[in-house]
């Protein structure tokens, strides 16, 4: 199996005034093409800091990150963009669309940025994309004119859009209510089902049981890694939810 | 990166603020109107001003005695006598940048025609003064070079002296005049110009052959001015030193010695009167360039919120892939397309403005294409340099921060 992210010893140190403070310190794990991975801790365990460095936001102090087989440690502001362009889809909380901008420009938007992409096969790949999400029919409508499951669904289809290794959401469920969260998470199952790899960081422990595999983090080290033999399926747990009341 | 992606970038960030973009524009399209119609106020007025004094014949040169002194008493130009006919004569022979040439004697008294009289002033002058001084002959004819031979007693009178002279409806053309004593047939009726700038009647005068008012008139053999008009008016500096050089060698003035002639043209008096209308022009281009540098102030001041306000669409660009000078030129893009755009806009007010200055207030205005191109120039000029301070702001965002900015 491909191996898409590798951490090896990765410390991220901050200097907040005189003192210095240790957001991470020694943490190593793989992850491999396929796995759904889900990240937990609570606020101040370092799973932000994770996720910027693994979303080649942020470099480590030490240590080295290979995305893919790249090692990014040393690698350029710029290079960086581009890794991130081409290799990862990023989803966050509060979706992060464009105001006032049609989902379908919104999709387009991480292909804007790539100039091997021309504008036919833009149009293509973005129509495709939120053809997966499930919104074909709201491709023209504006972001203020959607409800936040498909403005997540809209960021989803963003995210996808270019076709990346690995998809990283950040909170990705932490906006919605408990229908629209199982419905985003049957999403991300059913990106998983076909083949896709992603980490998704939350506080939320409930979340951890419908994805392949669990790391906890606390005050910057990894305290529990575990496989997860049975997968909940997102699915099954919207339909038992009680109907939406009119 | 391709640019044509930045522009797509910058177009759909400035349709989704229309209104910010276009209380933004307000400030370049009033600076870029004002600039261009002021500047077209101030070419108008001075073109107005040149075609007046062009109207007196722009290129003309007068020739005119003058600095002598009569056993050490300095005497009055008219009352000099150093103009002599070998003097014009010897310019219309070795002139080169000289078109016409006439001799000028004038001599004022009071016009008689049957019961009515005026007073005037007749000028003795040949047949090329007319178009010297930008007359035309309006019914008749000029007299003729046999007349000027023969000391006719001939002449063209104005428009204003037919008026005082003869009754509404009377034809004046073959009637007969006195100038003091002595009659004058009329052969022609100046077609009229009104009054100069100077407010004085240029209809107010009677044309006769200038033999006839040396001779017959004045009983004098000098002449009293000679006026010329220049090949144009780029030609009248070298025309007045050719007449300086040709005269002093015929006076035999030695080098140092005082000139007993003055040599002045049309063209140093339209310099000054230009020079006035430039300063004014300057004037209003300055007021009109302070409200295009506050427009411009405007766009960075917007730029500036914007990039505050887009910080997490910034920080989510930069996310996906944006780097740096991405986002910097697209905020420099959205700058120079507010400007210009503001500009285009502009330029068609100023030009509306103009025209509706023209309409309403009769002003003379004359738009002037350097202040279309010069208005576009500064325009972009405006927005790179206003935007890219704030857009290198924006681009210095560090991502992790800017996609967390509440």
């Amino acid at each position: 199996m491909n191996e898409i992210i590798k951490v090896e010893n990765l410390r991220r140190d901050f200097l907040v005034g005189e003192e210095t403070v240790h957001a991470l310190r020694d943490i190593s794990f793989n992850i491999t093409e396929g796995e759904f991975v889900t990240i937990m801790g609570t606020s101040g365990s370092g799973k932000s800091t994770l996720l910027n460095i693994l979303g080649c936001l942020d470099v480590p102090t030490e240590g080295e990150y290979y995305l893919d087989g790249v090692p990014v440690r040393k690698m350029g502001k710029n290079d960086r963009a581009m890794l991130r362009n081409r290799k990862i889809g990023f989803v966050f909380q509060s979706y992060n669309l464009l105001p006032k901008t049609t989902a379908l420009e919104n999709v387009e938007l991480p292909l804007l940025y790539n100039k091997t992409v021309n504008s036919a096969q833009r149009k293509a790949k973005s129509h495709k994309a939120l053809e997966s999400v499930g919104l074909a029919d709201r491709i023209n409508h504006r972001s203020n004119q959607m409800s936040g499951g498909q403005q997540q669904r809209v960021a989803i289809a963003r995210a996808l859009v270019n076709d990346p290794v690995i998809i990283l959401a950040d909170e990705a469920t932490g906006n919605l209510d408990t229908r629209t969260s199982f419905e985003i998470l049957t999403l991300f199952q059913e990106m998983h089902a076909q083949g896709r790899t992603i980490l998704f960081v939350t506080h939320n422990q409930e979340i951890a049981r419908y994805g392949s595999r669990n790391i906890v983090l606390r005050d910057g080290k990894v305290i529990e890694d575990r496989k997860n033999g049975s997968i909940a399926s997102a699915k099954d747990t919207l339909a038992s939810l009680p109907a939406e009341e009119e | 990166m391709n640019y044509k992606n930045l522009i797509l970038i910058a177009l759909r960030a400035l349709t989704n603020n229309k209104m910010r973009a276009f209380l933004t524009m307000l400030g370049i399209i009033i600076g870029v109107a004002s600039v261009i119609s002021m500047l077209a106020i101030g070419a108008g007025s001075k073109q107005s001003i040149r075609d007046e004094i062009g109207q007196m014949g722009s290129n003309m040169i007068m020739v005119q005695p003058g600095n002598g002194s009569f056993g050490g008493v300095r005497q009055s130009a008219s009352s000099m006598q150093t103009l002599k006919m070998t003097d014009y004569e010897s310019l219309v022979r070795e002139t080169n940048y000289l078109s016409k040439i006439t001799p000028t004697v004038s001599s004022s008294g009071q016009a008689v025609k049957g019961a009515n009289n005026s007073p005037t002033t007749i000028y003795g002058v040949n047949e090329q003064y007319i178009d010297i001084r930008g007359y035309s002959v309006g019914s008749g004819n000029m007299f003729t070079a046999q007349d000027i031979r023969k000391a006719a007693k001939v002449c063209i009178v104005g428009q204003t002296v037919v008026d005082n002279l003869f009754s509404a409806g009377e034809d004046p053309l073959g009637k007969t005049i006195r100038f003091g004593k002595i009659p004058l047939k009329i052969v022609g009726v100046l077609e009229a110009k009104g009054y100069n700038t100077m407010g004085m009647d240029q209809d107010d005068l009677i044309l006769a052959p200038y033999t006839t008012v040396q001779k017959r008139i004045l009983a004098i053999t000098y002449l009293q001015g000679i006026t010329a008009a220049a090949l144009s008016e780029e030609y009248s500096n070298q025309a007045i030193e050719e007449i300086t050089e040709i005269l002093q060698r015929n006076h035999a003035i030695k080098i140092g010695q005082e000139n007993d002639f003055n040599v002045r043209s049309q063209q140093e008096m339209m310099e000054t009167m230009s020079s006035v209308m430039d300063m004014m022009t300057i004037l209003l281009g300055c007021i009109a360039g302070i409200s295009l540098l506050v427009g411009g102030i405007g766009i960075m001041n917007i730029m500036y919120v914007s990039v505050t306000e887009r910080t997490r669409e910034i920080g989510l660009r930069m996310s996906i892939g944006a780097m740096g000078r991405h986002i910097l030129m697209q905020f420099l893009i959205e700058a120079v397309i507010i400007s210009v755009t503001g500009g285009i806009i502009g330029v068609l007010v100023g030009i509306g403005a103009s025209g509706l200055i023209k309409m309403i207030a009769g002003w003379p205005v004359s738009i002037q294409a350097y202040s279309i191109v010069l208005a576009f120039v500064v325009c972009t000029v405006t927005g790179i340099f206003f935007g890219w301070y704030p857009a290198k702001k924006a681009s210095d965002l560090n991502p992790i921060d800017a996609i967390r900015y509440e």
